[in-house]
């Protein structure tokens, strides 16, 4: 059997923060990711378990003034099934059903995603599109981090060991458009080996240019990034042939993907330029 | 530490391991070895039982989150030596060959046939997305959850074949 690391479980937050505060745990959520690193024997199992599950107040999806607000314990099949998730930013559930299949739908969380701080998550190059706030929690209170901010090198985040990731916020743009786009080896069960997000703002008209344009991809790079470059080619740009073009090849000259075991990077820059331009075609109708 | 929950409508108390996996609490400390491990991490579904309802991978389940909770493994299914309609229509269809993935696959039917969504192709095959049949049985595993769902809808519909 694999190693059975100690573990507690707390059943309130500031049970968890004073836990936290006195020594070194890995929190864990679904267990969708530490179980597999320990099965795998994935690097040294960690000294001891916080199991987070059953703080309910982790939990759920609301509508908070401007923003969406997602618990941290949200599971995906929560996301898969919220009518606010339907209403306001239905990317997130196109995103939520590319992740495992049913069974790790069911047990995944969204925080779980933000803090294994994979460069292949599937959900964080959405929360960069849509310029998440990612809210940690300690004994010395609460902070809010930019998504932005929060991967700052290959499987770090930007949290202490004393803090716990509560919940996500998401700002409600009026007339912004989200896209998600992931290409894996199959539908189900597959890592990426590119998956991108877009938001924009534009009027209705799809010769309208386009406004705030977001662009982040994960698995091109050792963090989930903001192509900031190919950004600024659609920035106040229609959506047409030639935009999409110099886009395309934009993009493909800014990531820096690797060969891996899953896709060549030769691969994974040509296929990014081919999602973003058929994208950008299939919004500009032509 | 001791953990509580309900195992196939029996309550169980087990003395083990907070992160001990579900599936070893399932085959080695309650000896229910119907639940199979295949992968061990979460890609092959052979391990699928039913957690308050929803299908999971007991292979990535600490038994510290199972506390309170109801368990429904392969072995709940059939009454004594009578199949369920499920596993009648596996048989019927030629839905299990080897049969490494048939409890997994029989729980994840079980979820899907409980969620009451329509039974198409392409939703059974989304159901059954996160178990693999290594013997590539797909289509007869698909026929038979299809065939179950139909009896469901329709249970005074005719009579199967003997």
């Amino acid at each position: 059997m694999p190693v059975e690391p100690p573990v507690v479980s707390p059943r309130t937050l500031p049970e968890a923060y004073a836990l936290l505060a006195a020594e070194a745990y890995r929190p864990v959520a679904g267990c969708t990711d530490l179980l597999v690193q320990i099965a795998g024997e994935m690097g040294e199992p960690p000294e001891r378990v916080l199991d987070i599950w059953r703080l309910d107040e982790l939990r759920g999806i609301r509508v908070e003034s401007d923003a969406l607000v997602i618990g941290a314990l949200t599971t995906y099949t929560e996301i898969r099934r919220s009518p606010l998730i339907g209403e306001f930013l239905p990317a997130f559930a196109e995103a939520a059903v590319t992740i495992g299949a049913v069974q790790i739908q069911n047990r995944g969380t969204i925080g779980g995603n933000a803090m294994n701080a994979s460069p292949a998550g599937d959900m964080l190059p959405l929360l960069l599109a849509c310029d998440a706030q990612l809210v940690a929690g300690s004994a010395a209170g609460e902070r809010s981090v930019a998504a932005l901010d929060f991967w700052p090198a290959y499987r770090r985040t930007a949290l202490a060991p004393s803090e716990l990731l509560l919940r996500i916020s998401i700002p409600l743009v009026p007339g912004r458009q989200v896209r998600y786009r992931k290409i894996g080896t199959r539908r189900a069960q597959a890592i990426s080996k590119v998956v991108m997000a877009l938001a924009w703002q534009s009027d209705a008209d799809a010769r309208s240019p386009w406004r705030n344009v977001h662009l982040a991809l994960g698995s091109v790079a050792a963090v989930p990034i903001r192509a900031a470059r190919t950004e600024a080619v659609l920035e106040g740009a229609p959506p047409t042939e030639v935009v999409a073009d110099r886009a395309a090849s934009t993009l493909a000259d800014e990531i820096e993907p690797i060969d891996d075991v899953r896709s060549s990077a030769d691969y994974r820059r040509a296929v990014a330029a081919r999602v973003l331009h058929r994208l950008i075609r299939d919004e500009g109708r032509w | 530490m001791s953990y509580r929950f309900v195992v196939n409508g029996d309550p169980v108390e087990v003395e083990v391991p907070g992160m001990r996996r579900l599936l070893d609490v399932l085959r080695e400390d309650l000896s229910l070895t119907g639940t199979k491990e295949g992968c061990g991490e979460g890609e092959c579904g052979a391990c699928s039982v039913l957690l308050d309802g929803m299908v999971v991978d007991s292979c990535l389940v600490p038994v510290c989150q199972v506390e309170g909770s109801t368990v429904r493994t392969v072995e709940a299914l059939a009454d004594g030596a009578a199949l369920n309609d499920l596993q009648a229509a596996f048989l019927e269809t030629g839905g299990a060959q080897c049969g490494i993935c048939t409890p997994g696959m029989l729980l994840a039917g079980e979820a899907f046939l409980a969620s009451g969504a329509n039974a198409t192709d392409a939703a059974i095959r989304e159901a059954i997305a996160g178990n693999l049949c290594r013997c590539t049985g797909y289509t007869k595993i698909v026929e038979a959850i299809a065939l179950a769902a139909e009896r469901r809808r329709a249970p005074t519909g005719p009579e199967s074949p003997a």
